[in-house]
């Protein structure tokens, strides 16, 4: 961390920065106008479902435009006032994810097959967007509250080993409910609904590993010794992976989650790559996360099943629930094609269970088309992108080590949940953030881009401009 | 911190890489195999979108559908007078695919063909619901209902052709079936039902079932001894001793109710349906001659129509198998339409037409787009040897075995035939009779009837004459008033 002024002349990787009393832009006009499309766009997919499935304006088409330009405009404002520099992308995305989110789900109410499925198997046909949109609400309501609230990003560092006992309990608390669809993930409260608090553990582990890793990075990273070109941490320096890794497998063998246990490992395998800068770390990560998934694959039945259904969904046709519905999914993105079918002409609801939830890419890819779809996944990736921007810009490593986390783990996310849908690799019972139905997913998705929209405020603020000095020119200082 | 930190972003890149690479996969590689899997519900929820098209005999739909208020289809097919014409249309159900017409001209009568595109860019244009093309068939209505009343309860098929063109004019089998109560989504007890029936409802004898032709597999045999010079004429008195042993075997082959059949000419021969003179007859010309004049009607060979119509054969055989093969009672199997091809053929002065059902397919807009042109599939003997088989079947018919089919003021020529069957001939025999009509504008009818026996028909009874010429006899009649 030494300042050198003769060394200026690394582009790229010498992190020059010109302080200067002339801020760089902040980029909220920007922000402004990409919103507004994030905010017509769904509308219009809105109004295009309508005509195309009862040939007349939906109803409710002013209200919701109205509902989602509110929410998107409440953003904005609060990220004006708070955090003025922050990244003028994220707020957007997000925006549109969500809206394009809640038009698939208000789509796929509308479909009677899906109605006619629940009747039969029992349940009472609840209409999914409605309640989508009261999460969305309270999902801006929490990134509002965080923007407002959470003056520094670094406050969060002192809440570490705090982070760590919520995170646990969050994720332990869904072991004492009873399994849904097959896996221990809900928390169930009578007369509430149901919670996913691993969606919340993601973001509360990211600021435990950061904290953690942040403090013992140097102990991991140099106290090892050198094998075969790899550098191998000290057996007392494993322990913590060791106890990470075995943590995930536990979620696994015990929510039978195969998703939300590769998630956390991934998670902090990166996390710990980044804080030691040692590719040792990704190797061991990468066996013991193979190791640990065939060795629970081979005696979980629930694990076993979606293995199969992935390695030949049509040859368990009629066999397995698993199966039949990774086989739908496969054939309503074949169906799609390259243009897809159009707002509300496809039958992606032939996918039945969970239609709208973890398959709802699936009706992106049969009535979006292929063009769709990854237009789709690259805004993920734009997510993404911009998140790993923010820790490429931050100041501290703690925020790095944050941002980094959480946006890998978005990152991570979407491709369990996206290559499950698509037969890539296994399903495993994941979300899609902010598209697919589920409020927890939605709530703690919103918290999670408020965290990177306060680190990214404070990466590109300017630093408090120096003592005015009457007789210095401008200075050019060069900053790690 | 930023190097480890770009990785990370490459790293990433590259999980949004794999599934972008993954969605292209799927929807442009495999998007056409997955848009057609069998287990894809789109292929049957667009089938039944619109109203199908029909399916036409004589200018009356013999198909419909109905408006349903189904989840999945809009639409259901219905069928008039279903059992009748089940064995042309086959089914189309919203649950098990569909056969037969139903099947083969699926995207004509859904409207996806790509001889219908012009119409369809029409109608979306316009505004109008995309719809299906109509198949107009060869049939005629009341030779059909001629020869689907005349089966009754028994089991059975006919097959009749214009021997001229090669048109199909009746297809009837029985028992049959009503498409309809297998059309609907919930229909699967009927189906069930109709799968596990003994008697095999949904079996399109007259072009599927392979029967023992029995004697009126003579015909054939006389042809072949004509053409391949055998006997030129067919009052020249035949080498025929009684009795006769089969080749190379001590069993005697005999005739039913001792007919004088020593050295009787090819004429007497037929008309009192001697085994004796028509086995040695077969025995003379050999194996090969017999099997190249028997493909030369169209067996060993499947037969489109354009729904299959199962291989009739006659398979290389041994030298009394191959005796027996030429009275119809060894190996050589036959369809109905196979028989009736046989007719129509020597019917038709030994030109052999290929038999077809479907003449027209027609747009929405009634603009035909497809006209099936009559086609020669062989020539199955000589015009002279035809005129003289001929002359022979309309003897039985006459003064033999096909006295009950004469029509007045029409000549007919015919042959009977019944066909044992079965370890030592236990199984029930099976009635067969063969005929044309003929007018001054050639033969508008070839037919060929065949009447399983049951417990109740005695086995002397179930000769041809009695149980199968009279139902031929009603086929040639409606299609020769109707031909008026």
């Amino acid at each position: 961390m030494s300042a050198m002024p003769s060394m200026p002349s690394m582009p790229g990787f010498a992190n020059t920065t010109t302080i200067s009393t002339v801020g760089p832009p902040s980029r909220r006009n920007t922000e402004l106008a990409l919103l507004a499309f994030a905010v017509i766009i769904p509308c219009f997919a809105y109004a295009n479902v309508g005509l195309a499935l009862s040939g007349e304006m939906p109803s409710g088409m002013l209200g919701y435009g109205l509902g989602l330009g509110l929410l998107a405009g409440v953003g904005h404002l609060v990220i004006r006032k708070f955090a003025k520099y922050a990244d003028p992308l994220l707020l957007p995305m997000a925006t549109l994810l969500n809206g394009l989110g809640l038009v698939l789900i208000w789509r796929l109410d509308q479909s009677p097959r899906l109605a006619n499925l629940a009747k039969n198997q029992g349940f009472k046909y609840i209409a999914s967007a409605p309640n989508q949109l009261m999460y969305s609400a309270l999902g801006i309501g929490l990134f509002v509250a965080v923007v407002i609230f959470l003056k520094d990003h670094r406050i969060l560092q002192r809440y570490t080993y705090i982070s760590m006992a919520v995170a646990l309990a969050l994720l332990i608390a869904p072991v004492f409910f009873p399994a849904k669809f097959g896996a221990r993930i809900w928390i169930t409260l009578p007369g509430l609904g149901s919670i996913q608090p691993g969606e919340f553990a993601k973001i509360i582990l990211a600021i435990f590993f950061a904290g953690y890793l942040m403090v013992k990075r140097d102990a991991l990273a140099l106290a090892s010794r050198r094998f075969m070109g790899l550098y191998l941490p000290r057996g007392r320096d494993l322990g913590p992976i060791l106890a990470v890794w075995a943590f995930s497998i536990l979620i696994l063998v015990f929510e039978t989650d195969l998703g939300t246990s590769l998630l956390f490992f991934g998670m902090f395998v990166v996390m710990l790559y980044v804080a030691t800068e040692r590719t040792s770390w990704i190797v061991f990560g990468l066996l013991m996360s193979a190791g640990g998934a065939v060795g629970v694959a081979t005696f979980e039945p629930h694990v076993q099943a979606r293995v199969n259904a992935w390695l030949d969904p049509f040859g368990g046709w009629g066999k397995s629930a698993a199966s039949e519905q990774i086989s739908q999914a496969l054939m309503a993105f074949g169906s799609g094609g390259v243009f897809g079918s159009g707002w509300g002409q496809g039958y992606s609801d032939l996918i039945g269970f969970a239609a709208n939830s973890d398959f709802i890419l699936g009706t992106v890819g049969e009535e979006l088309g292929l063009a769709g779809t990854m237009g789709i996944l690259m805004i993920y990736a734009i997510i993404v992108e911009r998140g790993v921007r923010t820790a490429l810009a931050a100041r501290d490593p703690f925020g790095k080590l944050l941002a980094c986390g959480l946006s890998a783990a978005f990152g991570i996310q979407v491709f369990v949940v996206a290559g499950g849908v698509m037969g890539l690799i296994p399903l495993t019972g994941m979300t899609l953030p902010f598209m697919a139905a589920g409020g927890s997913s939605v709530i703690a998705n919103w918290a999670l881009i408020a965290i990177l929209i306060k680190i990214s405020d404070t990466a590109r603020r300017p630093a408090p401009a120096p003592a005015p000095s009457p007789d210095a020119e401008m200075t050019q200082v060069v900053r790690p | 911190m930023n190097k480890p930190v770009r990785r990370i972003a490459i790293f990433c890149g590259l999980l949004v890489l794999a599934l972008l690479l993954r969605d292209n996969w799927l929807q442009f590689v495999q998007a056409d195999e997955l848009k057609t899997n069998k287990h894809n519900h789109r292929v049957a929820i667009a089938r039944y979108s619109q109203p199908r098209g029909n399916i036409i005999v004589d200018g009356q739909e013999v198909t419909g559908s109905v408006e349903t208020n189904g989840i999945d289809y809009k639409y259901k097919r219905t069928y008039k007078n279903g059992e009748m014409w089940a064995p042309v249309t086959g089914y189309t159900s919203q649950v098990f695919d569909a056969s037969q017409l139903e099947k083969l001209y699926d995207r004509v009568l859904t409207g996806d063909d790509d001889k219908l595109f012009f119409n369809r860019t029409v109608d979306m244009i316009t505004g109008k619901g995309q719809k299906g093309g109509d198949v107009i068939t060869t049939l005629n209505a009341k030779a059909q209902e001629a020869a689907f009343k005349g089966l009754g309860d028994k089991r059975g098929a006919v097959a009749a052709l214009d021997p001229r063109t090669g048109k199909i004019l009746a297809l009837a089998s029985t028992p049959s079936y009503d498409p309809s109560k297998i059309a609907g989504a919930n229909d699967s007890a009927a189906w069930t039902a109709l799968e596990k029936d003994k008697n095999q409802p949904m079996l399109n004898r007259a072009l599927r079932a392979t029967y023992p032709p029995g004697s009126t597999f003579k015909v054939v045999t006389a042809a072949a001894a004509l053409e391949n010079g055998l006997y030129t004429d067919p009052d020249q008195k035949t080498d025929s001793p009684l009795p006769w042993k089969l080749p190379d075997t001590v069993t005697e082959l005999g005739n039913e109710n001792n007919i004088p059949c020593k050295d009787v000419s090819m004429r007497e021969a037929l008309r009192m349906s001697c085994n004796t003179v028509f086995g040695k007859i077969s025995a003379d010309l050999g194996n090969d001659k017999m099997m190249k004049q028997a493909q030369k009607f169209g067996f060993n060979n499947e037969v489109l129509t354009p729904v299959r119509a199962e291989k009739s054969v006659y398979p290389k055989d041994n030298r009394p198998q191959n005796a027996m093969d030429g009275i119809g009672q060894a190996s050589n199997r036959a369809t109905p339409l196979q028989m009736a091809m046989v007719v129509s053929a020597i019917a038709n002065n030994g030109k052999l037409m290929e038999p077809y059902m479907v003449d027209k397919v027609r747009a929405p807009n009634l603009n035909v787009i497809e006209t099936h042109q009559p086609k020669q599939m062989s020539q199955a003997l000589s015009a002279q040897n035809a005129q003289k088989v001929q002359s022979m079947m309309e003897t039985v018919v006459e003064s033999g075995t096909g006295k009950s089919a004469q029509i007045d003021g029409v000549t007919v020529g015919g042959k009977t035939g019944t066909a044992q069957h079965g370890v030592d001939n236990s199984g029930k025999p099976y009635a067969w009779f063969i005929s044309y009509a003929k007018t001054d504008n050639g033969s508008p009818v070839a037919v060929a009837v065949v009447v399983e026996g049951d417990d109740k028909t005695a086995r002397d009874d179930v000769a041809g004459g009695a149980l199968a010429a009279p139902i031929a006899k009603n086929v040639m009649e409606a299609v020769l008033k109707t031909s008026k």
